[in-house]
């Protein structure tokens, strides 16, 4: 038996015997399962399988202290009230916010960050990493890491246009039927059943093939498909406000349309929204990103996210992870955000923890 | 009375603890209470001096986010509670301790028959097959003088009046004979017609099976009516406790006498002006929701300058209604709403802002009535704003002056939310909104009906006050007359939609009355523990409550 194995199995049984001696007992749970998991795969994988477990308990550990100081961090830098708010925050959370924080950063610097140009040829196709290509070339030698820097530029950037313009139709006319009622409410209703009817990515298909694949055609094209979606929630959060007594209030003092919108209602509605937006832009993010994987979304030279794992997919069949990379920014980014409209949705729906 | 034989429930040093802020509070600061067999303790309070919680705790139940506090000891007939295991307490839930939850509406599952839901327990504990138990439900309801008692209990939950569903309730408390039963605030979402029938039904059927009670409401008169000994609460700690009799003859403590003593305010009587024209005058007003059936039937009353008009009536009389028709939500279908003699536009989307700030509103309730995400200074600011354009310096004066009206401190409220008032400084903001209008006549839906005694006669005076410095006419909306009694100056009867009786206040309450009003006015409970018994002789069940406004409507 290696040391390895034997600090393995010693480290995890001291940790539970531990946990069970100061009564913790989840703590314990979790370790002692963890050892008994180890037998197994020990015997079935040997030592290698007890090391990628001890890969993989690192990697969580390390994901879960990020997420601590990087809560703590906030906690520092926000106002008192914002403070309290993030205090309640889970790690799961701060681990998002710590996600979408690190690629906000690298999509504004792009250009400083990435060691080459997005559509710089420096070496051969398919290239393996070296100390000059931290992810080696893509199938025209292009440097594959620079590419991902400024992919999280385009890709995020268009996803994040797009569905501001959705939110802002979508929000927009939804405050509007609620306040408004009566005929204006059925017709906005009826339109955003018929845009809904259709089939999301053949619409998307339709469009891009009838304008062309530019970058305001995709935004608009995806911001159509998504505001109905949109409306239907604001439409419903603003009719449970708009009939309040203070709304009432309002209007027999006389006030207009827009002031009963903007200072009455939509402050309201907000929390519901904000979860939504967060949700809507994972799916408009992988609209995009399937879009560019079909090539009718961002064109080349100009990097993307989904283009790159089509570009690159070639190399599934010879075992190399680089085509999975992008695909992993993807996911990363999803899940991250998933986890922090999973944090909003918990605050706004005013649930307790038991 | 041999009712005091032995003791069934006896809690000592209770502590809840709720969670805020993360920290843990107490709320029940260590309140001890011993009932016994058949006994009726009633627990009465402002809102949030823990009766609702202590009563919950009785049944060894804690509420999302409270727990009870180590070293508390709830013994229910020789078993400690606090200790108990989650199925030994669920065992005795519903079979020997049962709840009556203030709102039945509420409380009912709306997709099951009312039997259906009174028969749950019985079947669930296995102490009666279905069919014993829904004679057993019949039986009960005939006592507790459900009309239709064979049949009703077949109906859904909306298909039955408040009145019914809250005795049906108690029905259902009463369906295992519990050794137990916590009421909390049975009656305090009903008219006082509907309420007198439920209070005696409750306390017929709770002397008849020797139940033991524990009565929770913030209505002295109706508890001196239920009760066999009272206890006080005041923020999660015990004031004092005695007998009925003994404590509405000589309460000790101050706070229990201020209770006592808060019905005492009265405004003085206005007289009308010899030939003056009236401020508001609605002149034989039909109204109805969307071809409905006529809300309002041929309403017609005047409000002079200066003076308070109380509507007076049920739920479903039509009240609100008149205040919609006035305001300008509801067109009229017929008649006119006349202000100084010329007549107000119909639909308040076409009336001029002259118009609209003449009439203001103030609502029930507070905190549906302010916008929670905008300060307060925004919320008594806009209307001065957007009627009177006044800006920056003036308009911050002018909030500073509304909230010195209103007797809140302006820096310390200027910059606050909604959320961050209690419920009576909420209502105050609500009046200074109204106020920022510089209204002529002002009204008053139910303005006190959601708030403690104690804070509802604040709010009155306040009114009062204000009517005084500034000439101001307001349309009272309520139910409660000792509210009538105290502030208005004339007073409008209105049963299903016509208005039966109205006058002067003194007048009102000196017979002859409308047999509608005397009925109104009889149903009010009085602060005489034999009130209820005596009512009930002088005029059998049969001459109370719905049964009675039904004759009377009929005729």
């Amino acid at each position: 038996m290696s040391i390895f194995v034997i600090t393995y199995y010693s480290l995890l049984l001291a940790g539970s015997t531990a946990a069970a001696f100061f009564n913790k007992r989840s703590i314990f749970t979790l370790l002692f399962s963890l050892t008994l998991v180890s037998f197994v795969v020990g015997i079935i994988g040997g030592p290698g399988g007890l090391r990628a477990i001890a890969i993989c308990a690192g990697i969580l550990a390390l994901a879960a202290m990020v997420s601590y100081s990087f809560r703590e961090f906030l906690i520092m830098l926000a106002g008192p009230e914002v403070a309290k708010e993030l205090r309640t925050a889970p790690l799961t959370a701060a681990f998002g916010m710590f996600v979408i924080f690190t690629y906000a950063i690298t999509g504004i610097f792009a250009p400083w960050i990435a060691p080459f140009g997005e559509a710089e040829v420096i070496s051969s196709a398919f290239a393996p990493a070296d100390e000059n290509m931290l992810l080696g070339a893509d199938q025209l030698g292009r440097d594959m890491f620079s590419r991902l820097v400024y992919g999280t530029r385009n890709s995020v950037g268009l996803a994040l246009t797009a569905t501001c313009l959705a939110f802002f139709l979508g929000a927009g006319a939804g405050l509007l039927a609620a306040v408004k009622g009566g005929w204006f409410d059925q017709l906005m209703g009826r339109i955003a059943d018929v845009i809904m009817s259709i089939p999301s990515l053949i619409f998307a298909l339709l469009m891009l093939s009838i304008f062309g694949p530019s970058m305001p055609v995709i935004i608009c094209a995806v911001a159509i498909i998504y505001a109905p979606r949109v409306f239907r929630l604001t439409r419903a959060v603003a009719g449970n406000v708009v009939v309040m007594d203070y709304i009432e209030a309002a209007k027999l003092r006389g006030e207009g349309t827009g002031y009963l919108i903007r200072r009455e209602v939509l402050p309201n509605s907000m929390a519901p929204l904000i979860a939504e937006f967060g949700l809507e832009f994972c799916f408009v993010f992988l609209l995009v990103a399937g879009l560019s994987f079909l090539g009718l979304g961002i064109q080349p030279p100009t990097a993307d996210w989904g283009s790159m794992v089509r570009e690159n997919a070639t190399l599934i069949s010879f075992g190399d992870i680089t085509p999975l990379i992008p695909a992993a920014a993807i996911a990363l980014l999803t899940v991250a955000v998933n986890f922090v409209v999973d944090w909003m949705l918990f605050r706004s729906s005013g649930l307790k923890e038991h | 009375m041999n009712k005091k034989k032995e003791v069934l429930l006896e809690i000592k040093n209770l502590r809840i603890e709720g969670y805020s802020d993360e920290k843990w509070v107490d709320i029940i600061k260590g309140v001890d209470l011993t009932l016994h067999r058949g006994e009726v303790m009633g627990l009465i309070g402002e809102s949030g001096a823990g009766k609702s919680t202590i009563g919950a705790g009785a049944m060894g139940y804690a509420r999302d986010g409270t727990r009870i506090s180590e070293g508390s000891s709830i013994e229910f007939d020789g078993m400690e509670l606090t200790t108990a295991t989650e199925s030994e307490k669920r065992a005795l839930r519903g079979a020997r301790i049962a709840y009556v939850a203030q709102s039945a509406a509420a409380s009912f599952n709306p997709a099951h028959k009312i039997i259906d839901q009174h028969t749950e327990a019985p079947l669930q504990y296995r102490l009666q097959k279905r069919m014993e138990a829904q004679e057993d439900a019949m039986d009960l309801y005939e006592r507790l003088r459900l009309p239709h008692p064979q049949e009703i209990g077949f109906r859904y939950p909306h298909q039955v009046s408040g009145g019914q569903l809250q005795r049906a309730m108690t029905a259902m408390a009463m369906s295992c004979r519990p050794d137990l039963i916590i009421f909390d605030e049975p009656t305090t979402a009903l008219d006082v017609t509907t309420q007198i029938e439920v209070l005696a039904a409750i306390r017929d059927i709770v002397d008849q099976f020797n139940t033991a009670a524990l009565y929770i409401t913030h209505d002295l008169a109706v508890v001196a009516q239920m009760a066999d000994t009272i206890k006080v609460l005041l923020k999660g700690e015990e004031v004092e406790e005695a007998s009925t009799e003994e404590m509405l003859k000589n309460p000790r403590e101050d706070y229990t006498k201020s209770l006592w003593a808060v019905r005492s305010f009265e405004s003085p009587q206005r007289q009308r002006p010899k030939d003056g024209v009236p401020l508001i005058s609605l002149q034989n007003i039909d109204a109805s929701y969307s071809s409905g059936p006529k809300i309002l039937d041929d309403v017609s009353f005047d409000v002079y300058e200066g003076m308070t008009v109380s509507v007076v009536g049920e739920s479903g009389s039509g009240k609100s209604t008149a205040a919609r028709v006035i305001t300008g939500l509801l067109p009229p279908s017929k008649g006119e709403v006349l202000f100084k003699g010329t007549p107000f536009t119909h639909d308040y989307r076409d009336r001029p802002k002259d118009e609209l700030r003449q009439c203001q509103m103030i609502y029930q309730s507070a905190d549906t009535s302010l916008n929670p995400k905008v300060k307060i200074s925004e919320i008594i600011g806009r209307p001065a704003q957007f009627y009177s354009g006044l800006k920056g310096a003036d308009l911050k004066a002018r909030v500073d002056e509304l909230l010195d009206l209103i007797e809140l401190e302006p820096s310390q409220y200027y910059n606050r939310y909604p959320s961050e008032l209690s419920g009576g400084q909420k209502q105050r903001i609500g009046i200074a909104r109204a106020l920022a209008a510089e209204p002529t006549f002002i009204i008053c839906d139910e303005v006190t009906s959601a708030l403690d005694q104690l804070v509802a006669e604040g709010i009155l005076r306040l009114l009062d006050r204000l009517q005084n410095e500034l000439n101001l006419a307001y349309m009272f909306i309520t139910h409660d007359l000792a509210t009538v009694r105290s502030i208005s100056d004339e007073v409008v009867v209105m049963q299903q939609g016509k208005v039966v009786e109205q006058g002067a206040k003194d007048d009102m309450f000196k017979p002859p009355h409308h047999p509608y009003t005397d009925l109104l006015l009889s149903s009010v409970p009085e602060m005489d523990p034999n009130w209820l018994t005596t009512l009930l002789e002088e005029r059998g069940v049969e001459n109370l409550g719905d049964a009675a406004a039904a004759k009377i409507a009929e005729k």
